[in-house]
């Protein structure tokens, strides 16, 4: 019998499987609310695990990990609000769907396709663990620079209109990332008040480029209340059929987030948005996408969760956290004395098997507690606009604070919030400005990095541009160019051949 | 067994809830009277975070402080927003308080005299409780087996020996300042953007030839590298037989050592200070709980009374001021 079956046990003990609830309850919640990402719920919850046994304390850790990924698509799609930087792509279509009643739908969707990743991912981790984290260890500074350049890629996918301004929107978002403080080179840039010293940190950049905006909006659309969208019903059944009739979205979704998770650096917050563009550049209908496509928001949600799992296996096995929020699990891990490395499984194997199984679990009860919790969360956007504004706004602010607890970081939400609302007036969009900031600092951090090393060894032309895995990466980056233009191209016909017909 | 134990806490915590609002009343000028903060200037999960956790938790006894710790972290700038924050805007009254990394922010002082507001003359050391020295690391199937290896290899060919480290004026980065000066040879510091975690993996997977590293972490980790050298006076009880680099010929003293511990901003009362640093060393020191988790976690704990604090910041005071000349902004 395979290991993890034989401890799967532990995980329905009375105590322990009341903990997992609890954990996966409060982690959708937790997911939900802007600001509050995963890597916070976590760190919030680890004083907790304290006075537990080593197993339990995991599984409160493992359960809560999964299910706030997960109830990050909640805000992401409802409020078009993403919950954590993993959430973006999610409220291209996702959102789309509610302003057209289908918002039951969305969530739905979103829940079952976050499962099918969340346990893929899971049973990679468990099965191929060893061999995926030598694979992952070969990931130089040069590997990782290349990674963020086919994540800038992406963005000629996301901005709907007018590729230019997407790619000024990305740009602009890489130049907000330099500010503050520089620890490679050790200066600070573009800190000319005290507020900028800390950097721009990605959450109240988040929030602010897409909550403010939002809610500028909502208020002037309705300043004496009304809301403006239905929700329709839909069934269960009909939502389980949609997913399985779209294996290729499921597959792309999966295998990306599975790498994208296992590259460690890469943090995994932009596999999302790689899937997002992937399943688009596939699909037969690629001009749906950004109106309302159901796969385009299944692709994004399989993907963000099918990362959690790999994501793992470096601190795992290597004791190296490949993300802040493993990070954040390697302090739980080491207050009950449990060190991860090589021999974690033989000289642990009750706990790590425990802490695996119980991830594989929670991503069931997820997806169960989520659809029960599906027509409820729906309602919210029935609200009256001003009060959903105000409430977003307060959710806003706290979770930009919480994050840092700074002050300057609210004034940062703040002000880049009212600049996103006047750029978006001009046709340029808040994802590829976020990709920006998100690929920024990994292109140009592992670009000085991977620079001083290879300026001591071979040079830097050969550093960068040779090597299989630079040269496969280069390949990728060359394809998805192309596969842009083919569609681009595609999609120009289409319209000349429409106004010929009219 | 374990509903045992939370129910426990949970009471316990309700007690002392319960004594914070009536304290007051009853001794409104005995210190301390509320929870005591102390701020964090990395962010939470981090080694500073969750040391600082563990050897706070047991403040709330009478024997110690009679009041709980709460954490508060201020992540940001390698340290610089948290201490700066700290020194401007916390009340000198005893209820704010802060973890000092040294070298870190003694470092910065030095080398930002524009940005940073911090220095030992604004801040008052309450009592240290942890040293993580910093160690030499190579890959596993590297071929030098000892730092005067190492130091003959960059002697050969200058200037390509990488050694990477956590980033630019922290303990790793003052480790090679020392390492290359007292060896004279030629070589590259390689500061990993992500932090000493980042490092580590690096030196695993081959992508840089050396690096300096947290012991704490390189210890965990022994299995996929080498640890050829500490930088510290004296050899480790977690590495036994890794020799120093004094040993080796390599006059490298414990400047670079990784010193954790509690301080208050300067202005704080004399009375209150010294209350504080005669109880935390005693609650540093809770055999039972403290000292514990930190072995379990694989932290190395190491007490010092505030006296012995002071001498050691002034002492790396002015050994960095001459280090860092010509390095700084």
């Amino acid at each position: 019998m395979p290991e993890f079956l034989h401890y799967m046990g532990n995980v329905f003990v009375p105590f322990n499987f009341l903990v997992l609830i609890l954990g996966t309850a409060g982690g959708l919640i937790m997911g939900a609310l802007p600001g509050l990402s995963p890597t916070m719920a976590v760190a919030l919850l680890i004083p907790f695990t304290f006075h537990m046994s080593p197993a339990s304390g995991l599984i409160l850790l493992g359960s809560v990990y999964t299910a706030t990924v997960a109830g990050g698509a909640v805000s992401a799609i409802l409020l078009r609000i993403p919950g954590a930087p993993a959430n973006i792509a999610t409220t291209f279509d996702g959102h789309r769907m509610v302003q057209q009643g289908r918002a039951a739908q969305a969530l739905q969707l979103s829940f079952l396709s976050s499962g099918i990743g969340g346990v893929l991912g899971v049973l990679v981790l468990i099965f191929f663990t060893p061999v995926l984290a030598k694979w992952a260890l070969g990931f130089g500074p040069s590997h990782l620079f290349w990674t963020a350049v086919l994540g800038v890629t992406v963005i000629a996918s996301l901005a709907s209109g007018s590729v230019v301004k997407g790619l000024a929107a990305g740009c602009m978002g890489m130049w907000i990332s330099s500010i503050g403080y520089d620890g490679v080179q050790g200066v600070h840039r573009f800190a000319f008040t005290s507020h900028l010293d800390g950097g721009i940190h990605i959450i109240p950049a988040l929030v602010g480029l897409f909550a403010v905006p939002q809610v500028i909006d909502m208020l002037a659309r309705s300043p004496g209340g009304g809301s403006v969208a239905a929700v329709l019903r839909h069934s269960l059944w009909q939502a389980l059929r949609q997913v399985a009739r779209a294996p290729r979205t499921l597959g792309i979704g999966s295998v990306v987030g599975v790498i994208i998770g296992l590259v460690p650096g890469a943090g995994g917050q932009i596999a999302g948005l790689v899937a997002y563009d992937q399943s688009r550049k596939f699909s037969r209908t690629p001009h749906t996408y950004g109106k309302g496509e159901p796969e385009g928001l299944i692709a994004a949600e399989t993907a963000n969760n099918a990362m959690v799992g790999p994501s793992l296996v470096p601190l795992l096995t290597l004791s190296i956290p490949g993300s802040p929020t493993a990070a954040v699990l390697l302090g739980g891990l080491l207050i009950h004395g449990i060190f991860p490395g090589p021999d974690l499984f033989e000289s642990h194997p009750e706990v790590s098997w425990t802490f695996i199984d119980a991830m594989l679990v929670g991503q069931v009860l997820m997806v169960a507690l989520g659809l029960a919790l599906c027509r409820l969360a729906a309602r919210v956007i029935l609200l009256p606009e001003n009060y959903l504004a105000a409430a977003v706004i307060v959710l806003a602010v706290f979770g930009t604070y919480s994050v840092q607890h700074s002050y300057s970081d609210v004034l940062i939400m703040a002000v880049l919030g009212a600049g996103m609302w006047v750029l978006e007036k001009y046709g340029f969009g808040a994802g590829p400005l976020v990709l920006g900031i998100v690929l920024g600092p990994i292109a140009e951090e592992n670009f000085v990095y991977g620079r001083t090393i290879a300026q001591a060894g071979d040079g830097v032309l050969p550093y960068f541009f040779g090597g299989a895995l630079n040269i496969a990466l280069m390949s990728l980056i060359v394809l998805s160019i192309v596969g842009s233009v083919i569609l681009e191209m595609k999609a120009r016909r289409r319209e000349r051949g429409r106004e010929a017909a009219s | 067994m374990n509903c045992m134990l939370i129910l426990r806490s949970i009471l316990a915590a309700t007690i002392a809830a319960a004594l914070a609002v009536v304290a007051p009343l009853a001794t409104a000028a005995e210190y301390p009277d509320r929870p005591i903060g102390v701020t964090v200037a990395y962010g939470a999960g981090g080694a500073t975070d969750f040391q600082a956790r563990i050897v706070t938790m047991m403040s709330a006894q009478e024997d110690y402080l009679g009041q709980p710790i709460y954490i508060v972290n201020k992540p940001g700038a390698g340290g610089q927003r948290g201490w700066n924050d700290f020194v401007t805007r916390a009340k000198p009254d005893g209820y704010e308080l802060a973890a000092y990394n040294v070298p870190h922010f003694i470092a910065q002082s030095i080398a930002f005299p524009d940005k940073v507001k911090y220095n030992i003359d604004n801040l008052e050391p309450i009592a240290n409780w942890g040293a993580d020295p910093a160690v030499l690391i190579v890959p596993n199937d590297s071929p030098f087996d000892s730092a005067a290896d190492l130091v003959e290899y960059a002697r050969g060919n200058p200037g390509k020996l990488t050694v990477n480290g956590a980033g630019k004026f922290v303990g790793h980065h003052i480790a090679f300042l020392q390492f290359a000066k007292a060896t004279g040879a030629e070589m590259t510091y390689v500061p990993h953007p992500k932090g000493g975690a980042g490092a580590l993996k690096d030196v695993m997977g081959g992508q840089v030839k050396a690096g300096f590293n947290n012991l704490s972490d390189a210890f965990r980790s022994q299995a996929n590298l080498k640890v050829l050298a500490v930088a510290d006076l004296e050899r480790h009880e977690f590495l036994p037989d890794v020799p120093t680099l004094r040993e080796q010929g390599i006059d490298v003293d414990d400047s670079s050592v990784n010193f954790r511990g509690i301080m208050a901003p300067a202005g704080t009362p004399p009375e209150i200070v010294a209350f504080l640093a005669e109880r935390v060393p005693e609650m540093f020191n809770n055999k039972r709980r403290v000292a514990k988790k930190m072995k379990d976690g694989g932290s190395p704990l190491r007490v010092l009374g505030r006296d012995e604090v002071a001498a050691m910041w002034r002492e790396r005071q002015t050994y960095l001021t001459d280090l860092l000349a010509g390095l700084t902004e």
